[in-house]
């Protein structure tokens, strides 16, 4: 009969080639599934983040790798490739053209890195002057603006001084007297640069008037006078100011109505045109008109 | 009685968690082998049909994902004799199993081979009075059964019901929803020695596995290796192990009778060691490459080497002719199948309509077996080999694997047993409240 102990055997025994118990039970804890997830890939995992959180902690090593990140960032970016050399304003005038420069205050040379285009380009389309702006780096390092201009249309006069406004009425610049722009119409009164479109309308119409016309005027954000010389005045309505102006000027050149002693034609009744006359003017109208007429 | 009724119930409750968990490990501890397999279930639609793999007896349902075998220690007889060895070797085949598989197991269905198991077949009645059939109906007719002695010291391996008789219509396979006055039942129960059993559990559970299933080794082998006709017809399976010889009857698919001749290849071998005065590892290395049942011609001029490091130079140099081997394993495969004929003959099984016999088993790769049996065991007899399962290494796919193969399909699909029905109602303790709340329902 065999030994029932095991050390009895000696060393020389056969190797037993069965798993000893707590092999056999690590080996099945390595089988587990979620162990073996833990092994595979929990402790990996744990200890690259643990090795990187030591790396990172230590304040000076991190400022040295933002300084050597910066470094290579800089050295990418200031590549003669990236540089751009100078700046080219087109569609402007000289003075507008200087602003701008003033305005963006770029030190060439630079990096095209470190132009924001899209803000610069918030910039010039912010000033009066400019409508609209289109920035691009050309081939060759030169940053080339395209603007358009806004053209003065009209001049209003209003509480806070002379503008200059463009078509639409947008404020293109402040001048400090009329006589700095003779070719332009003037309007004032409050609200009136919202209606420049109309205002300009009116001045078109009025053409046939234009020697005589000072200018026009906005009654009460409500409705347009036009202003000529000699203090006449053409109240206009506040629906179709157009039309009535035009149904003066016809009146005018029908009848000669203003060369008369008229101070003021009002419109404000399509159907119903009132004259003023100067004082007196009636008066002396009726006078005429008696010694025509006879006395009785 | 109930002991055993509430273990069974446990191991089938623990084979459902181990589906649910698609991973349950086969053990079949044998006398000159242990067996492990893991079996992965993936559900039941593992193949499609233009896999050209049918439903083949629900055995696509599973694959077998690790397979390992080791030299069995400490069994005889099919049984365990040393039981701090045979743990070593099934912890040893379950790892490696495990290892091929790369998951770990929890749950094990094993096999008994020894424990000398007898069949006993019982009956049972209950009236019906024009009902319909119930399941619980079924569980009584169940209960009804008497139990037959089986001894001091046995247990219920198998408890199958085998047939149903509605009145006078027998053969019933399910009768549930039927109408009939009388519901009879006959059972097949077979009863293994109680130390056996508790010898592998304790051995299993010294492994860290928990059982989810025990079947008779027999039984199992049945299954793999009969045909569905055959079993369907009647035929007897003869599982040549090692150590013991088991032999199943099958009927209509059931197993109607099963018992076990305590005689093996291992027995063969020790006479071939016997006979010749060699080592018993070198008479099993003769038996398998050299060993045969029937001697030809060509045989007496067949010399073998026997070998040998005794230093004795007359003792190492001696040959054997391969008919003298022969002349060793015959009478010994004989008397097994003589052995086995007088199992069959005293269950009656020439009474069968089918005389199929199935030989399968280690012992059964005997060259010339299939010349030898038919003239002792009748002219029905073939040489049967495992059902294959898919996933099934090219190794394990010999006959000696008949009854690992056998428990993959018992694991797949257990028969119905006694412990799969409900315990009926009339034996709960909780009859009376019921009665109590159904009091109060009249009354209130």
């Amino acid at each position: 009969m065999r030994s029932l102990r095991r050390g009895a055997q000696g060393s020389a025994a056969r190797r037993d080639p069965a798993p000893s118990r707590l092999a056999y039970r690590l080996n099945r804890l390595a089988l587990t599934p979620a162990v073996r997830r833990l092994v595979s890939t929990g402790l990996p995992l744990l200890g690259v983040a643990l090795a990187g959180a030591v790396v990172i902690g230590d304040a000076g090593r991190r400022e040295a790798m933002r300084d050597w990140s910066d470094e290579l960032i800089e050295t990418f970016q200031n590549r003669e490739t990236f540089m751009v050399s100078g700046m080219q304003v087109g569609g402007a005038s000289g003075p507008l053209a200087r602003e701008i420069g003033a305005l963006l205050g770029i030190r060439f040379p630079v990096s095209s890195f470190d132009l924001d285009l899209g803000e610069m380009q918030r910039t010039i389309a912010a000033l009066d002057a400019v409508e609209a702006a289109s920035l691009r780096v050309r081939p060759g390092g030169q940053l080339q603006i395209d603007v358009r201009e806004r053209h003065p249309a009209i001049i209003w006069r209003s509480a806070d001084g002379l503008e200059l406004l463009d078509r639409r009425g947008h404020r293109v610049k402040t001048v400090e007297g009329r006589e700095m722009r003779p070719d332009l119409p003037l309007m004032a009164g409050e609200g009136a640069g919202a209606r420049t479109a109309e205002a300009l309308e009116l001045v078109a119409t009025g053409a046939l008037l234009s020697s005589r016309m000072r200018g026009l005027a906005r009654i009460g954000d409500r409705r347009w006078d036009v202003i000529l010389d000699r203090g006449q005045r053409i109240l206009l309505p506040e629906r179709n100011p157009v039309g009535a102006l035009e149904q003066v000027i016809a009146m005018q050149q029908a009848q000669d109505l203003l060369g008369r002693d008229v101070v003021q034609v009002d419109m404000r009744m399509a159907r119903r045109p009132t004259v003023r006359m100067q004082t007196g003017t009636a008066g002396e109208l009726r006078k005429i008109k008696l010694s025509e007429l006879g006395a009785d | 009685m109930t002991d055993l009724y509430q273990s069974q119930r446990a191991m089938r409750a623990m084979r459902r968690a181990a589906m649910q968990r698609g991973v349950i490990a086969i053990l079949d501890v044998g006398t000159s082998k242990i067996g492990c397999l893991v079996l992965r279930f993936d559900g039941p639609d593992g193949f499609r049909a233009s896999d050209g793999v049918g439903s083949m007896a629900g055995q696509s349902a599973f694959r077998v994902i690790g397979a390992a075998t080791t030299r069995s220690r400490g069994v005889r007889f099919g049984e365990i004799d040393a039981m701090q060895e045979t743990e070593r070797a099934i912890r040893l085949a379950v790892q490696t199993a495990q290892k091929m598989a790369q998951i770990r197991v929890d749950h094990v269905i094993a096999c008994v081979a020894g424990g000398a198991p007898r069949s006993y077949g019982l009956a049972g009645q209950i009236d019906l009075d024009g009902a319909q059939v119930t399941e619980q109906d079924i569980a009584r007719a169940m209960a009804s059964c008497e139990m037959p002695p089986i001894g001091e010291g046995r247990e219920v391996l198998h408890a199958q019901p085998v047939n149903f008789a509605l009145d006078h219509r027998s053969g019933l396979s399910d009768p549930r929803g039927q109408i009939g006055q009388q519901l009879a039942c006959d059972m097949h129960l077979l009863s293994v020695e109680s130390n056996t059993l508790a010898n592998l559990i304790h051995c299993v559970k010294r492994c860290d596995l928990e059982l989810a299933g025990l079947a008779s080794s027999a039984y199992v082998s049945g299954i793999s290796s009969l045909m569905e006709d055959e079993q369907e017809l009647g035929a007897a399976c003869i599982d040549m192990g090692g150590g013991a010889t088991g032999m199943s009857i099958f009927m209509k698919k059931h197993m109607i009778y099963s018992d076990s001749v305590r005689l093996g290849g291992d027995h063969v071998t020790s006479d071939i060691s016997k006979g010749l005065q060699v080592p018993l590892a070198t008479a099993e290395r003769l038996k398998t490459i050299h060993g045969g049942a029937i001697a030809t011609g060509v045989d007496d001029r067949d010399l073998i080497e026997l070998g040998g490091e005794s230093g004795d130079w007359e003792h190492d140099r001696r040959t054997v002719s391969r008919a003298e081997l022969i002349g060793i394993m015959r009478p010994r495969v004989e008397e097994i199948l003589e052995e086995v004929r007088m199992r069959l003959d005293a269950a009656g099984f020439d009474h069968l309509p089918s005389q199929q016999i199935v030989l399968t088993g280690g012992a059964s790769q005997i060259p010339g077996l299939d010349g030898l049996a038919p003239r002792i065991l009748g002219q029905r007899v073939r040489i049967g080999r495992p059902l294959r399962v898919s996933g099934l290494p090219e190794k394990v796919t010999g006959a000696a694997f008949a009854s690992a193969v056998g428990l993959c399909l018992f694991a797949a699909h257990p028969q119905d047993e006694w412990w799969d029905f409900e315990i009926p109602a009339d034996r709960y303790p909780s009859r009376s409240l019921k009665r109590a709340v159904k009091w109060f329902k009249d009354n209130w």
